[in-house]
């Protein structure tokens, strides 16, 4: 089965070649392409998951040896995979998703003249975010790492003649630029300090390097994973992220690629677990963007930037449990996988509001839909009640217990993180109660489209009639197949992984599992859960369900404002950052101008003086030479007979 | 008399032909200042031998004249073609060696 | 040990004489006189070789340096530096100050190592040349400096070789015929009849004298170019003109003791002839032309 390891990232890396270079000529199947490998790499997932369910736990581990990369003396880098639990767990996650997406494009792009490029794109992403969690050693995962760097740059820019999406592509590279130096870096130091990028012998000897190395390891690969998992501070670039394709938001931006930061501190758990002051920082990071989004969440009016704030908290949750080592590995994943469905879903439901309202984004201007998006509004519906930890649902199986977990962690602590993640819940409840009711709720307030001749900002592949009111219709079967699917992952995961701890057992063996002592007990955390989770709900139901919406949002107070700009976050950089980056290449460029350049124009310019004199003296007449001659024998003469004096 | 009275007038009669090439102008007789100059130096061999008792003095003395000879005609020769392209026969007229 | 009377009072008389004619070669205007000076010192050099034991030698520079080398200086002064005398004026600026203080320091340095050498004794060359001074030579040069001797005769027949490639001048093209030249002349206006003569006065029959044009000025073209660039062409014209007046006068006499008829046709018969003959006779002829005027 090894070999099929490689035919795993190889089928979507194909279909992504033979999109990208193929050309025009394959318009018209590009997107079944695209799909068809999609779904033979899902294929050869479950057909692997298939088989290592059949084998003892502890030989479930695949590795496949491609060939060497860089054998250079001492320095060897293999392209070389691992296929273990937590990967295979990746794997079914994203080919499962990614394919669900992949046929949903199919629809939401319908109207796109460039559908099979953004399908290469898709292909792209998945070979890279495969081979990103199926890597064995760092490097070959840094190489999996930029590719869905560039996977992503390439999808939200994918309507590079809006300014905003060119714009918020390079904010999201650049962004991740800062993460990815942090990651490269650690990569560096931990060959330093080991001798070797390959996980099995970095984890087996991690405890055998100093303290502070392991600190810095750690905080390191911390900032990686703040970048590309948008965690405070570098959380910037992914609610300008959504300016892509919403399945592009959907599948990277909140199932798959965002949680790759998750993923890192997952499998380098041996190193952080040696590191206690990294895992803090893990955890504190986790807690505050947590907080972070869910506030942001809170305030925005378009959709899917709500949706993206609550993706951050969501991840912020999972960083949280990662953070707090054995005891919440295996729920940090767990959240993930099904944050993955609820959040894909939640994300494909928005996707088809906008495709049924002339691509209108502010949910103010929606309203009452229930009625004429029924498919999506229970789509929608289960992902809401999942994502709030509605019991029985899989957000509920999962955050109760990363809830139950960051209280285990005791100390105070454990009260300050579980007091977090517990109120988190309930102001999730709140935003997501928010953005149903003022989608499916309520009055109509819907408004013309408009002109797409004048606001260059509205997505193209949506047909668009001017000044007419919206038509909501339910989306074409290819969207709506995917979101009842995923509604169901959504409804039925969390429930199946935790039948007799299954999710736990699968996992255990990559991660390892101790229960904390937790000061509260599960029934008292769900009990607590379940009071924030109502309170949130009902606030928001008083708020926005009640009354009247107004279809221009209320100045609103000062932490409102605020959370509309993301919490001045990007004032923040401007001003810190950028500013500062100004002053500091200024006058850099002020010494450089008048130190270095002084010294080397004067240099040359001294040069240039003394050879215009010098040269004066070469006059061409040869008995000028001769006299030099004549003089330079007399001084070696004079020399002579001095030397024989003394 | 000491014969070292001849190197000291071999010394003179070098500088003068010395002197002469850095001053005279015209090439033919620049060309005379350099013999004037090999002369003196033969000068000087010879006395040499004399000094020491053996003949190599002289040899080297011969031998510079058979150079001397060679160094004349292949001289004269480039006077004589320099002469014919240009009119002249003034070293300072053949001054291109310069920026 | 010293030396001879003789050859101190010898040293002192030449060694003054060689210097002069240094110095000389160094400072004469023309190269002639240069080349005159530097063979007188060449002479003197050849004696106190001579003197110091060097017969051989002593023969060779007369021969070969005085003979035949500053002969050739002497035909490549007549080809070349014959235009004019040269200007002793520097058009360097410094250089003669550069010169006189690089030559006066090194000269000093020489003077002051060979006085630091202080030579109180020598051997002499009396056993050296005990065998003859010739034979003593030959033995050395085909014995120990065979091989230098060697390459010396490939240095002579390079040089001599180079010297012919650098003189000699491929003909590239057919010589033109003497008809050639003659319509060429024709065709570029040029002076198709021969060139005038110089001056052939009885007195003054010389090439360096010009021919006199009918009007009494003189002409330049009967003197060659050489003589003219260096400024030694006699002029005779203003002699003539007196000559021509007392010419006048005479026939002025003549004439009025003679009377007029019998001279006539054999006047015109002569300016006839001199009109033939062009400007090449009109030196001649100005007496002749006179009488004509006069008449």
């Amino acid at each position: 089965m090894d070999h099929l390891i490689g035919a795993l990232i190889g089928a979507p890396l194909l279909g992504a070649g033979i999109l990208l270079v193929g050309g025009r000529r394959l318009d018209r199947v590009g997107h079944w392409i695209g799909c068809l490998l999609a779904a033979v790499s899902f294929g050869i997932g479950a057909a692997l998951f298939a088989d290592m369910l059949g084998k003892p736990t502890d030989q479930r581990t695949l590795t496949s040896h491609l060939y060497s990369w860089v054998p250079v003396g001492g320095f060897r880098a293999d392209v070389a995979f691992q296929l273990d639990q937590l990967s295979m767990t990746f794997v079914l996650l994203i080919t499962g998703v990614g394919t669900l997406i992949h046929i949903y494009s199919i629809g939401y792009m319908a109207h796109d003249e460039n559908r099979r490029r953004f399908f290469g794109y898709l292909n792209l992403f998945l070979a890279a975010m495969l081979l990103l969690v199926l890597a064995d050693n760092y490097l070959l995962l840094y190489v999996g790492w930029e590719g869905v760097g560039l996977a992503s740059y390439l999808l939200i820019g994918f309507w590079q003649h809006k300014p905003s999406a060119a714009t918020a592509a390079k904010k999201a590279f650049i962004v991740n630029r800062v993460g990815d130096m942090g990651l490269s870096i650690a990569i560096m130091v931990l060959f330093t300090t080991y001798g070797t990028f390959s996980f099995g012998p970095v984890f087996a000897h991690a405890t055998g390097a100093s303290q502070a190395k392991l600190t810095v390891i750690g905080l390191l690969l911390l900032l990686g994973a703040c970048g590309k998992s948008a965690q405070v501070p570098l959380q910037s670039w992914l609610g300008d992220a959504m300016e892509g394709p919403t399945p592009v938001s959907a599948l990277i931006h909140a199932a798959t690629m965002v949680t790759a930061g998750v993923y890192l501190v997952t499998r380098s758990g041996a190193i952080f677990n040696a590191a206690p002051t990294a895992q803090l920082a893990v955890c504190v990071v986790g807690a505050v963007t947590l907080m972070f989004g869910a506030i942001v969440g809170c305030a925005k009016d378009d959709i899917k930037k709500a949706l993206a704030g609550s993706t951050m908290s969501q991840i912020g949750y999972m960083m949280l449990a990662a953070g707090l080592g054995p005891i919440g590995y295996v729920f940090a994943i767990m959240h993930l996988v099904t944050h993955g469905f609820f959040k894909a879903g939640l994300f494909l439901g928005a996707g088809s509001v906008m495709h049924g309202m002339n691509d209108e984004v502010d949910m103010r201007k929606y309203g009452g839909l229930r009625r004429y998006m029924p498919i999506t509004y229970v789509t929608f519906g289960l992902g809401y009640l999942a994502i709030i930890g509605f019991p029985g649902l899989s957000g509920y199986w999962s955050k109760d217990k990363i809830i139950e977990a960051a209280f285990a962690k005791g100390g105070t602590e454990g009260w300050i993180l579980g007091g977090v993640a517990l109120l988190g819940a309930g102001i999730t409840a709140y935003y997501m109660t928010r953005v149903m009711v003022l989608t499916f709720f309520g009055e109509e307030r819907w408004e013309p489209a408009p002109d797409p001749d004048k606001t260059p900002g509205v997505e193209p592949g949506i047909e668009v009639h001017p000044g007419e009111l919206p038509h909501p219709h339910e989306s074409p079967r290819s969207m709506t197949i995917p979101m009842v699917i995923l509604a169901f992952g959504s409804v039925f995961a969390g429930g199946l992984f935790s039948i007799n701890s299954a999710f736990l057992k699968w996992l255990e063996p990559v991660t390892g599992h101790s229960e904390g002592h937790s000061p509260v007990s599960t029934w008292e955390v769900t009990a607590a859960t379940l009071v924030v989770l109502v309170v949130g709900g009902a606030l928001a139901w008083a708020q926005y369900g009640r009354r009247p919406v107004p279809v221009t949002a209320p100045r609103g107070s000062l932490v409102t404002r605020a959370a509309r700009r993301d919490l001045l976050q990007d004032d923040f950089n401007h001003i810190v950052l950028v500013r500062g980056g100004e002053h500091l290449t200024r006058s850099l460029v002020y010494l450089d101008h008048s130190l270095v350049d002084g010294a080397v124009n004067g240099t040359a310019a001294s040069v240039g003086g003394l050879s215009a004199r010098l040269r004066q003296v070469q006059n061409g007449y040869v008995r000028s030479y001769a006299v030099s001659m004549l003089g330079g024998t007399a001084v070696l003469v004079a020399a002579t007979l001095l030397m024989r004096a003394v | 008399m000491n014969p070292i009275n001849y190197l000291y007038l071999s010394a003179l009669l070098f500088t003068i032909g010395g002197a002469g090439v850095l001053v005279r102008r015209n090439a033919i007789i620049v060309f005379m200042c350099v013999e004037l100059m090999l002369n003196a130096c033969n000068l000087a061999f010879v006395t040499f031998a004399r000094l020491h008792g053996n003949l190599d003095g002289q040899i080297i003395a011969f031998f510079t004249m058979v150079v001397a000879a060679a160094e004349v005609v292949v001289g004269l020769a480039i006077i004589v073609t320099f002469f014919r392209s240009r009119h002249s026969a003034s070293v300072d007229d053949a001054s291109l060696m310069k920026l | 040990m010293t030396t001879s009377t003789g050859e101190a009072v010898q040293f002192w008389l030449l060694g003054i004489v060689a210097v002069l004619g240094a110095l000389g070669t160094v400072a004469m205007k023309k190269a002639v006189h240069s080349a005159l000076s530097l063979a007188g010192t060449m002479i003197i050099l050849a004696v106190f070789y001579l003197a110091n034991g060097a017969y051989f030698l002593g023969v060779v520079q007369i021969v070969v340096y005085t003979g035949a080398i500053m002969m050739l200086f002497l035909f490549v002064v007549m080809l070349v530096g014959i235009t004019a005398a040269d200007s002793l004026k520097e058009t360097i600026r410094g250089q003669r100050w550069l010169a006189v203080l690089c030559g006066l320091g090194f000269g000093i340095l020489l003077i002051a190592g060979l006085g630091n050498a202080s030579v109180h004794s020598f051997t002499g060359l009396g056993q050296a040349n005990s065998g003859g001074n010739v034979e003593g030579l030959a033995r050395l040069i085909f014995t120990t400096y065979v091989w230098a001797f060697e390459i010396t005769g490939a240095l002579l027949i390079t040089a001599a070789v180079g010297a012919m490639v650098l003189t000699h001048r491929e003909r590239t093209e057919r010589a033109a015929t003497q008809r050639e030249l003659a319509e060429r002349r024709v065709r570029e206006g040029a002076q198709v009849p021969p060139l005038p003569a110089p001056g052939v006065y009885a007195r003054h029959n010389a090439v360096d004298i010009p021919g006199l044009l009918p009007d009494g000025t003189p002409a330049e073209l009967s003197v060659s170019e050489t003589l003219r660039a260096r400024g030694q062409v006699r002029d005779v014209s203003g002699e003539a003109l007196e000559h021509l007046k007392e010419l006048e006068q005479r026939s002025e006499e003549y004439a009025e003791g003679e009377g007029e008829s019998g001279a006539r046709p054999e006047n015109s018969a002569n300016g006839a002839a001199n009109s033939a003959n062009g400007p090449a006779n009109s030196a001649n002829g100005p007496a002749n032309s006179a009488n004509g005027a006069a008449k």
